[in-house]
């Protein structure tokens, strides 16, 4: 069974992982779900608009499954993709200026919340097309094949996109070219308000990896350390040439599947049983496992809280982009 | 030597291939066939299976996975096998391809070719035979170009896999082996976003690109010397950006236009072109823009009815003579 092996797995990495590796997790999840409670609360006062998606409740997979990559490993995502952002190592003030639409923000406030991008953190991009982002990751993979060069591709995207005909082209063809790329199956049960039992003819999401030859598992993923034992096996596989891999880390978003969305196709009491699976307070609990004490944790909290804060400020405090560079980069100038 | 139109398409994917590492070429049958149309045809073996690459039959997929090699500075040449399946492709191309730049405040540029082999008159049928040009042509991030004669073939493919912004290459059937040329020895391009009068005359412009230039220059000989006419044949080689400056100093030379395609009237180039005209060359106008285009059908089998529905030379040149006589 899949999920024994995972659940080992992570118990492993509770007692192989530093305790410095150990709170720069907790650290990701907590600053994730921090700046996502404060984009809500400025969307609610009109300093965010448009159309906006929050990670809250999945914060384990982003953090664990980046925590299994090293820096130069490329991640792309969906448009529900702050969370990724952040744990890729984009500074939350770019991001959170990004979402206030402003010049100083990761996509010169061209994107907003939806397409994130920064090639410096070799995060490339959120796409707001369900599934659009997928042949990308192929590209992705295809490049650093040619170039012989040592880094995988880590996808994310959500159940939304399993029905689309990118999802099965592309892995269709990292299979059978053996690109290195993770494809991480974020299932939190709804595409906006369908479920998946109404969209996908399979629930067990990890087997569509069975007509691509590739292995496919099923992790907790509101278990920052099983997403991670499962990533890190994914990559070593992809970056010895073998090829890809399909992780399904199942989850829960706290929130509605956007900000205008209050989210009343969920009962309340299946909201509340996944709020007692919240992957920061089961990561707390482990961690006390761990010795590390609560207090740590704290003040963790707090060091969070003020770099959100400070990410507030700088994006309040910055300015609007020009209207004189509306058309700039339509083209290369 | 003489050259023809599919030829020079093949010359110009082997000699940029050799200067830049970086360009590879992608899609349904293009290596071990060579093509649909041979057009990529000796270029497995002279640059292997690294950079000539069979792919599935997934168009989506050829043109994102293409915007992901680009997005690392590779310079992917993406074979739509006809351009009526570039279609599937359309999200990638408008969404991913088009605003890669854009969306993300500069940070990569998106240099990619789609080549399309487009156009009717071979008895294609509805879906092996269309332009969809006008599809792309309001895309902003993108490059339309659609090369008439074999010396544009070569110089605008190349101009293309140099360009660093997305380019949709349309290369027209019905010319890959029914035209040729002398062509020059070495390097040179067609520049994108410039067209080129390649027939000068007083009277009537006939503005065109793609599969009906060569029917306008046969119309406007014929014109010359059963009419007296003197008919400028201008050829918009790229129809985005379009070479508005061109586009109006033909409208203001010859006060009579004629714009002709073989996409479909309604929502066609032609549109466009007309436009341009009525706002900057509305004084110098001695009768209405006329466009001439297929009719706004599908491309139906029957032979005779695919003539019907399509310009050619007597219509062109029937055309003509009507604009002359307003």
């Amino acid at each position: 069974m899949a999920l024994e092996r995972e659940k080992h797995l992570a118990e492993r990495s509770l007692l192989t992982l530093s305790e410095s590796n150990l709170l720069d997790l907790y650290r990701l999840m907590s600053l994730i779900r921090r700046f996502e409670d404060r984009v809500a609360e400025m969307y609610t006062r009109g300093k965010i608009t448009g159309f906006c998606h929050l990670y809250a409740g999945e914060e384990a997979v982003a953090v664990g499954a980046i925590h299994a990559l090293y820096d130069k490993d490329y991640v792309i995502s969906t448009y529900r993709e702050h969370g990724h952002c952040l744990a890729k190592g984009v500074a939350p003030q770019k991001v959170m200026a990004e979402l206030f639409g402003k010049a100083t923000g990761v996509s010169h406030g061209r994107g907003g919340s939806m397409h994130l991008f920064d090639t410096e953190a070799r995060f490339m991009g959120g796409y707001a097309i369900v599934g659009g982002g997928l042949p990308l990751a192929a590209g992705l993979g295809l490049s650093i094949h040619y170039k012989e060069e040592p880094e995988v591709v880590c996808c994310f995207f959500g159940d939304g996109a399993l029905p689309q005909g990118a999802f099965h082209e592309t892995l269709n063809l990292c299979s059978l070219w053996k690109l290195p790329v993770i494809f991480i199956c974020e299932n939190n049960f709804y595409g906006m308000g369908t479920l998946t039992q109404r969209a996908i003819c399979q629930q067990e999401l990890y087997r569509f990896a069975e007509p691509y030859n590739i292995p496919g598992v099923r992790v907790d993923g509101m278990e920052v350390l099983e997403v991670y034992g499962a990533v890190l096996e994914a990559a070593a596989r992809a970056r010895e040439g073998v090829g890809p891999s399909l992780i399904e880390a199942v989850t829960y978003r706290f929130r509605g599947h956007s900000m205008s969305d209050p989210a009343e196709y969920r009962s309340k009491r299946e909201e509340r049983i996944w709020q007692e699976r919240d992957p920061i307070k089961r990561f707390r609990r482990r961690l006390n496992e761990r010795r590390v004490s609560g207090e740590v944790l704290d003040r963790v909290d707090r060091e969070v809280d003020a770099v959100v804060e400070d990410a507030v400020r700088f994006a309040d405090e910055s300015a609007e982009p020009p209207i004189s560079e509306v058309a700039k980069n339509v083209y290369v100038e | 030597m003489e050259v023809t139109y599919v030829r020079a398409i093949n010359q110009a994917l082997f000699e940029e291939m050799r200067r830049d590492e970086n360009v590879f070429v992608m899609g349904e049958d293009v290596a071990d066939l060579g093509g649909a149309f041979k057009v990529t045809e000796g270029l497995l073996e002279a640059f292997g299976p690294d950079r000539v690459i069979d792919t599935p039959i997934a168009e989506s997929l050829i043109v994102g996975a293409g915007v992901g090699a680009a997005a690392l500075g590779m310079r992917p040449v993406l074979e739509m096998q006809f351009a009526d399946f570039i279609s599937c492709a359309f999200d990638q191309i408008v969404n991913m391809a088009a605003t890669m730049r854009y969306r993300h405040g500069g940070q990569v540029a998106c240099p990619l070719v789609v080549r399309a082999p487009c156009g009717a008159g071979v008895h294609g049928a509805l879906f092996h035979s269309q332009n969809p040009e006008a599809w792309f042509t309001r895309v902003p991030g993108l490059k339309v170009v659609a090369p008439a004669t074999a010396y544009d073939a070569k110089g605008l493919l190349k101009s293309a896999i140099r360009d660093d912004d997305p380019v949709i290459y349309f290369e027209h059937k019905r010319l890959y082996r029914s035209i040729k040329e002398d062509l020059p020895e070495g390097d040179f391009l067609t520049p994108i976003g410039v067209a080129e009068v390649k027939r000068e005359g007083r009277d009537i412009s006939v503005i065109t690109y793609g599969g009906t230039l060569h029917y306008s220059l046969d119309a406007a000989r014929i014109a010359d010397k059963e009419d007296g006419l003197s008919v400028e044949v201008l050829d918009l080689r790229t129809l985005l950006p379009l070479d508005r400056e061109a586009i109006v100093a033909t409208a203001k030379n010859t006060g009579k236009i004629l714009v002709v395609h073989e996409d479909r009237l309604t929502g066609g180039i032609g549109g466009e072109v007309s436009a341009i005209i009525a706002e900057h060359a509305f004084e110098y106008l001695d009768g209405p823009v006329v466009r001439l285009a297929m009719a706004d059908t599908h491309n139906p089998f029957s032979p005779p009815l695919e003539e019907f529905v399509l310009p050619d030379t007597n219509k062109i040149l029937a055309a003509i003579r009507r604009l002359a006589a307003y």
